[in-house]
């Protein structure tokens, strides 16, 4: 789990405005040299491991490389066969459904735990803990189990349903349905983080928040929707966003639990990179795909910044 | 959470860039020399096989270590490139028929001075060469024959598989077979490109148009072809939703006595060699004539080795010393591919499946696999998709052959 550095700073209180003074301190070169100390650790992996790789990705996307003969400069080729190209599309529309059912189930799902959770319950620390257990679990492992339960044939919840005499759907071997199993999948792997951060949100609620609306005659639903939401709303943002980037990225459960398919029906923007660069020899392509989706993940980031000021309170 | 993903083509492009710096080091005279060798053909039961091959090597040559890498046939192709544009391949490598010509033309192969050509096989040291140079020696080879139950045929009443029954014979015999109130299965093919371009060839039809710049099978033959592997789903083979196309379906199905028959290759020998029931194996049935799969592996030097005399000398070994020869016969390790005919008589010497022979018959009328020039993995997982598509019952054989030629065209063309 990357916890984000730049984008959880709405999370904190806005700083109060104290006055700036004129005289800008000058830093010591001592002090420089702590400070940078203290960047290198993350920044050597950060720029090895990710900037390297963007730039080394928009240098690729304009070759003809299969990963073996020298790469071929070809410009904007790759950019235009993928806009050209019909797959582009529906692998985009594949993850944009993906995340259409899964933001809304994780959201929900850890709200209703968060608050669950946030009472005085018997063993409360030990629920926490164990709902948070599938977060910190192995994705391949977790999409192994899921595949079982998930047995169109002898899965557990087939099986299951099987009892109330409801005839249990071919789960990932049905286009209709493999999505859907992804998103549950998905979502019961990501409750326990976000149910972490609005427990976290819901603490940070000054209780004399609710003394006033119960003196002010409001009921327990009152008091959620008009002091619990507003107030969770800087957590509420950052899970947001937070969700979509990494549901634009969705990757490992797809390869471990469809590879997909059935016939494409799972095929999402991540996976058809996979694909592209390790089975069809087309890592230009595959790498010019990653920059397309780079530039929706920023463009959707930016517009919630941008759109956070009319919902968000920092309170 | 997996940023770092955004950028999955560009972690290759860096660690090449960073990792060939440091690849190789330089060769020694005549001191003593480790080599690399990755390889998929021993995973899965065979890696204390090709250990023993590879001690009886380093016996016979003191000076020279070999390292052995073994993964997974799924993953290896990917680790392959990925290790090639990196920079840090393997002195000697697995390869199969497939990959070889992506191999061979992209110049990660180095020329071969093979110094016994005659000991091999002559069609497949010849499948490993361009204009007549060996960039490959081949390693071992298979072909895919049809397996029965004896048992449930002589319960069912029914005459063995034989080398020329035809597809209505086995038809008939797997609707014999199939009996739902025990959960006994009739047959078993898997619905692939790998079936299908066999299926073709056993119905006179093609694959590939002459030119190989188009595909040729959406015709009647290659509908008919089409059906006779679909048509099985939830007939005499159970469905998808049953678990059918997961990993090693047939064989524990067939295992467990709850299959008549099976469409496999010859390296699961070993997986049924304690089934508690009596099998044997004939040559595939064809419709209008014969054709049988064949599959063949190789090892290539690599170019870019510091070694390359010590990495030719243990591909050789690997592939054509006595040791090898005898340790693949003695475990059914897929068959060697020597030229000496009595050596493989041993192979028909041994017990269980009694018919051994149909194991050579089935090479006397080859399906080839189809190659093109670019685009072969793609085409494969089309073809693969589109017959799930149809056997799946979401689209009928002659829509997905259509989408499927439609498809495959754009790519190869």
């Amino acid at each position: 789990m990357v916890l984000p550095t730049a984008l959880d700073a709405p999370t904190v209180p806005a700083p109060s405005r104290a006055p700036r003074s004129r005289k800008k301190p000058r830093a010591s070169a001592g002090y420089v040299l702590t400070v940078l100390a203290f960047l290198l650790p993350s920044a050597i992996p950060l720029t090895l491991f990710v900037l390297g790789p963007m730039v080394a990705a928009a240098w690729i996307s304009f070759t003809e490389w299969n990963l073996i003969t020298p790469m071929e400069f070809i410009g904007w080729e790759n950019y235009r066969s993928l806009l050209a190209d019909e797959r582009t599309g529906e692998v985009f529309l594949h993850t944009i459904g993906y995340i259409a059912g899964y933001l809304p189930l994780v959201y929900i799902g850890g709200l209703a735990l968060a608050l669950a959770l946030n009472q005085a319950l018997k063993g409360r620390s030990l629920w926490r803990g164990i709902y948070f257990l599938p977060v910190v679990t192995s994705w391949i492992a977790v999409a192994i189990v899921w595949r079982w339960l998930l047995n169109p044939n002898n899965g557990v919840v087939n099986l299951a349903l099987g009892w109330f005499g409801i005839d249990g759907p071919g789960w990932w071997t049905d286009p209709d349905w493999a999505m859907i199993s992804i998103i549950l999948a998905s979502s019961w792997k990501d409750l326990g983080f976000v149910m972490v951060i609005l427990l976290a949100g819901l603490q940070t609620i000054n209780p004399d928040l609710y003394d006033a609306a119960k003196v002010d005659g409001a009921g327990a639903w009152s008091r959620f929707r008009n002091v619990t939401i507003p107030m969770l709303s800087p957590s509420t943002f950052f899970v947001v966003v937070i969700s979509l980037i990494n549901g634009f990225q969705v990757f490992d459960q797809v390869y471990a639990m469809t590879g997909g398919g059935p016939g494409g029906s799972t095929q999402v923007v991540v996976q058809q990179i996979y694909d592209l660069t390790f089975r069809y020899g087309a890592a230009g392509e595959a790498s010019a795909l990653s920059w397309l989706l780079f530039i929706v993940i920023l463009a959707v980031t930016v517009i919630q910044i941008i759109g956070q000021k009319r919902w968000v309170h920092y309170g | 959470m997996k940023r770092s993903l955004l950028a999955a083509g560009g972690i290759v492009g860096v660690s090449a860039l960073l990792l060939s710096a440091c690849a190789s080091e330089p060769a020694s005279e005549d001191g003593p020399v480790t080599i690399t060798y990755s390889n998929f053909t021993s995973a899965g039961g065979n890696e204390d096989n090709l250990q023993t091959i590879v001690d009886a090597f380093e016996a016979e040559n003191p000076t020279i270590t070999v390292d052995i890498t073994t993964l997974p046939y799924g993953d290896y192709f990917t680790t392959l490139q990925t290790d090639l544009a990196a920079g840090t391949v393997a002195d000697v490598v697995d390869t199969n028929y497939d990959f070889f010509p992506q191999l061979a033309s992209s110049g990660s192969l180095a020329p071969l001075e093979v110094t016994n050509p005659e000991s091999y096989r002559e069609s497949l040291i010849d499948a490993y060469a361009v204009d007549g140079t060996s960039y490959g020696l081949p390693s071992s080879f298979s072909d895919v024959v049809l397996y029965y139950n004896a048992d449930l045929f002589d319960t069912a009443g029914l005459d063995y598989p034989t080398s020329d029954w035809t597809w209505a014979d086995e038809q008939a015999a797997a609707d014999a077979l199939t009996d739902s109130a025990s959960g006994t299965w009739g047959d078993h093919q898997p619905v692939s490109f790998y079936e299908f371009y066999k299926v073709l060839d056993q119905n006179g039809a093609s694959f590939l148009s002459d030119d190989r710049t188009s595909v040729a099978f959406n015709t009647p033959a290659g509908i008919e072809a089409a059906e006779w592997l679909t048509d099985k789903s939830g007939t005499v083979m159970p469905t998808i939703e049953e678990g059918q196309g997961t990993a090693d379906f047939d064989t524990n199905l067939f295992l467990e006595g709850k299959l008549g028959m099976m469409h496999s290759g010859i390296w699961v020998f070993g997986a049924l060699a304690d089934a508690p029931f009596t099998w044997d194996i004939a040559v595939e049935p064809g419709n209008t004539q014969q054709a049988s799969a064949v599959f063949s592996n190789a090892v290539g030097v690599s170019a870019a080795s510091d070694h390359i005399a010590e990495a030719t000398a243990f591909a050789e070994f690997l592939t054509s010393s006595q040791t090898m020869i005898d340790v693949r016969l003695d475990s059914g390790w897929e068959l060697p591919p020597t030229s000496d005919e009595d050596q493989l008589a041993v192979y028909l010497t041994k017990d269980t499946p009694a018919n051994r022979q149909a194991v050579f018959d089935s090479l006397d009328s080859i399906a080839l696999t189809p190659l093109v020039e670019n685009g072969q993995q793609e085409m494969q997982d089309i073809v693969t998709e589109e017959l799930i598509e149809a056997q799946a019952g979401r689209k009928s054989v002659a829509d997905a052959l259509a989408s499927a030629e439609e498809r495959i065209n754009a790519v190869i063309g």
